[in-house]
């Protein structure tokens, strides 16, 4: 999987109540109408500034506090791809496989707002580019399950491929019980 | 069989496998706990994954917490699809008034020592004090845990953290929790669960384990468990729940650690966390005199008979009337938790002396329901989180603080300096 686009720096820290304000959810929880408040808790103007494809370059610990799962789906909504972070908090990193959406771990320093950005993962690779800057930077590979549920494009995907988790499914033939 | 912690243990006998720190596990889950923000759009994955029935309904439960009272057409239909879903699938429902989540499943008893559940709400590992590998997952892994009975997880690193002493006058729970979460920072626990040990264990209750564990996930750990002993027992005894009903996991002598901290609770005084970020934690002093303009006694950190009881205490000794230009709210964590308040005479007591008391559940924590701060207020609160917007204001400057150093702000208007011998908890 690989996946180009522009990176929209952010800072260390983004909690998912900046991602999405727990107060808009009284509203909806639909997406697609909450994009628009798409981290207005750190920029008012970010979600009309977001173009397809566009791909968040953070710091440390993205998507801490709440486990929300609006906070991965309403990036997904914008049109934002793929997090690259130097961490991540453990339920937003599940929250964004377990609907597609592609989380890497590498060092974003450096890395300047509307830079061009690669992103690669393959089963013995896993890598991070600056495209600008010929930075390459290698990113903490995905355990299998996790590279198996982004491939069946999320958990619902791949819960209705294979009925259950299984660590290591055959290829072949999915693992019903 | 080589050593191991309670984490290990733990995932090893829910998933049959030798289970060791970094692996990859498939887990039975033994509770299932959604809420009125999670289990919609759980109730939608589950739809989605193709599922018609509850792998085991009598291990799922949803709480009506976050919106309690429901105050829009979209979640008076979140808590119609829940309680519709419920009863046609034979999970459990605590509505409105009920309580919080994790408030719930343990003081009814559900959550036991040695078991492993899945919330959907990141404040589930408050479970882990009552010796449970309790973790937060959003809605997707619920619903999987739904449909499946079970989860895959990491089997975490363990940081342990000895606590020594015993907390002085002028000491909380909270206090001490809020210095740990300082002192782990903000991510310092990210993907690891957090072990308790040593002899301060013994010296807290339970309602101050509760703290503990529940204020941990803001250092990014997965779960926080709390070693089983007398006292554990005791408030399971008195959940209803005897001891041959649970196998209690203890950390194995010679079971690795990915880091072994220290926490001197005799040191600890009283503190807050600054705005905006829960480990931005100072001294009392460092933000004495700090004019107050609404004071929140509440949620699944500070919302506990033991809480309000510490709060009135402070609150009296600094005058005992809500000082002008201060809204006191007080939101009990649970049902129980307010008829003891109740029969106590402690909420009579603080109604009487200007305080509003709301709905029982998450209340104003944040922004879902109950009171939400005017633009540019400076609040104290005892709650866990103190992000900017978090309470429904964007402009708002959120201070969390030990429920007595509340209790003696919402009595003079502003941040004290320090607490006198008889506002101390």
């Amino acid at each position: 999987m690989i996946i180009d686009g522009r990176a929209r720096v952010l800072g260390d820290d983004v909690n998912t109540d900046y991602i999405i304000s727990s107060r808009r959810k009284r509203e909806t929880i639909d997406a697609t109408a909450l994009a628009a408040f798409l981290l207005e808790g750190v920029d008012p103007a970010f979600a009309a500034s977001v173009r397809p494809g566009d791909v968040i370059v953070a710091g440390r610990n993205f998507g801490c506090g709440s486990a929300m799962e609006v906070a991965a789906t309403v990036i997904l909504a914008a049109g934002i791809r793929a997090v690259v972070a130097s961490s991540f908090a453990r339920s937003f990193h599940r929250n964004a496989i377990n609907n597609g959406l592609l989380v890497l771990v590498a060092d974003t320093s450096g890395v300047r707002e509307g830079a061009p950005v690669r992103m690669v993962v393959a089963d013995d690779d896993a890598r991070f580019e600056d495209v600008a800057g010929g930075v390459v930077r290698p990113a903490a590979p995905l355990p299998p399950i996790m590279r198996d549920i982004l491939a069946a494009g999320g958990l619902v995907g791949y819960l209705k491929a294979n009925g259950r988790f299984c660590e290591h499914p055959p290829r072949e033939a999915p693992c019903r019980p | 069989m080589t050593a191991k912690t309670m984490a290990e243990q733990v995932l090893s006998a829910r998933s049959g496998t030798d289970a060791r720190a970094g692996d990859v596990v498939v887990c039975d889950v033994d509770v299932v706990l959604g809420t009125d923000g999670s289990g919609p759009m759980a109730i939608d994955y589950f739809g989605a994954m193709g599922g018609t029935r509850l792998a085991r309904p009598g291990t799922v439960f949803f709480s009506l917490d976050h919106y309690a009272p429901p105050t829009t057409d979209a979640t008076r239909a979140f808590h119609a699809r829940i309680r519709a879903f419920a009863a046609a699938h034979g999970a459990t429902v605590f509505g409105v008034g009920e309580g919080i989540s994790h408030q719930l499943a343990a003081e009814r008893g559900i959550v036991r020592p040695g078991t492993l559940l899945a919330g959907a709400d990141s404040h589930a590992v408050t479970c882990g004090a009552l010796n449970a590998f309790a973790i937060g997952v959003g809605s997707s892994d619920l619903a999987a845990a739904m449909l499946t009975g079970q989860a895959w997880l990491r089997v975490p690193q363990t940081i342990r953290v000895r606590l020594d002493g015993a907390l002085g006058a002028g000491a909380s729970a909270k206090d001490a929790a809020l210095t740990l979460v300082a002192m782990l920072g903000a991510d310092g626990a990210d993907y690891h669960a957090i072990e308790f040990a040593g002899s301060g264990v013994a010296t807290l209750g339970m309602d101050d384990r509760f703290v503990f564990s529940n204020l941990m996930v803001e250092a990014g750990a997965k779960a926080a468990l709390f070693p089983f002993d007398a006292c554990t027992e005791s408030y399971l005894f008195a959940a209803g729940v005897s001891a041959s009903a649970y196998a209690p996991v203890a950390s194995h002598a010679g079971a690795a650690f990915a880091g072994d901290r220290v926490l001197d609770l005799s040191a600890i005084g009283p503190c807050v966390a600054r705005p905006h970020a829960p480990d931005d934690v100072v001294v009392l002093a460092d933000a004495a005199g700090t004019p107050v303009q609404m004071v929140f006694v509440g949620t699944c950190t500070g919302g506990r008979v033991a809480d309000f009881h510490a709060m009135r205490r402070a609150f009296d000794a600094a005058g005992g009337r809500v000082a002008p230009g201060v809204q006191l709210v007080l939101t009990p964590a649970s049902a129980p938790v307010l008829e003891a308040l109740m029969h106590d005479g402690t909420l009579t007591h603080l109604i009487a002396a200007g305080a509003d008391v709301t709905t029982v559940g998450c209340g104003a924590c944040c922004g879902t329901s109950g009171v939400i701060p005017s633009d540019g207020a400076t609040v104290l609160s005892t709650a866990n989180r103190n992000f900017k917007g978090r309470m429904g204001a964007a402009t708002a400057r959120i201070f969390l603080a030990s429920p007595a150093v509340c209790g003696a702000a919402a009595a003079t208007g502003r941040i004290p300096s320090s607490l006198t011998d008889r506002e101390a908890p």
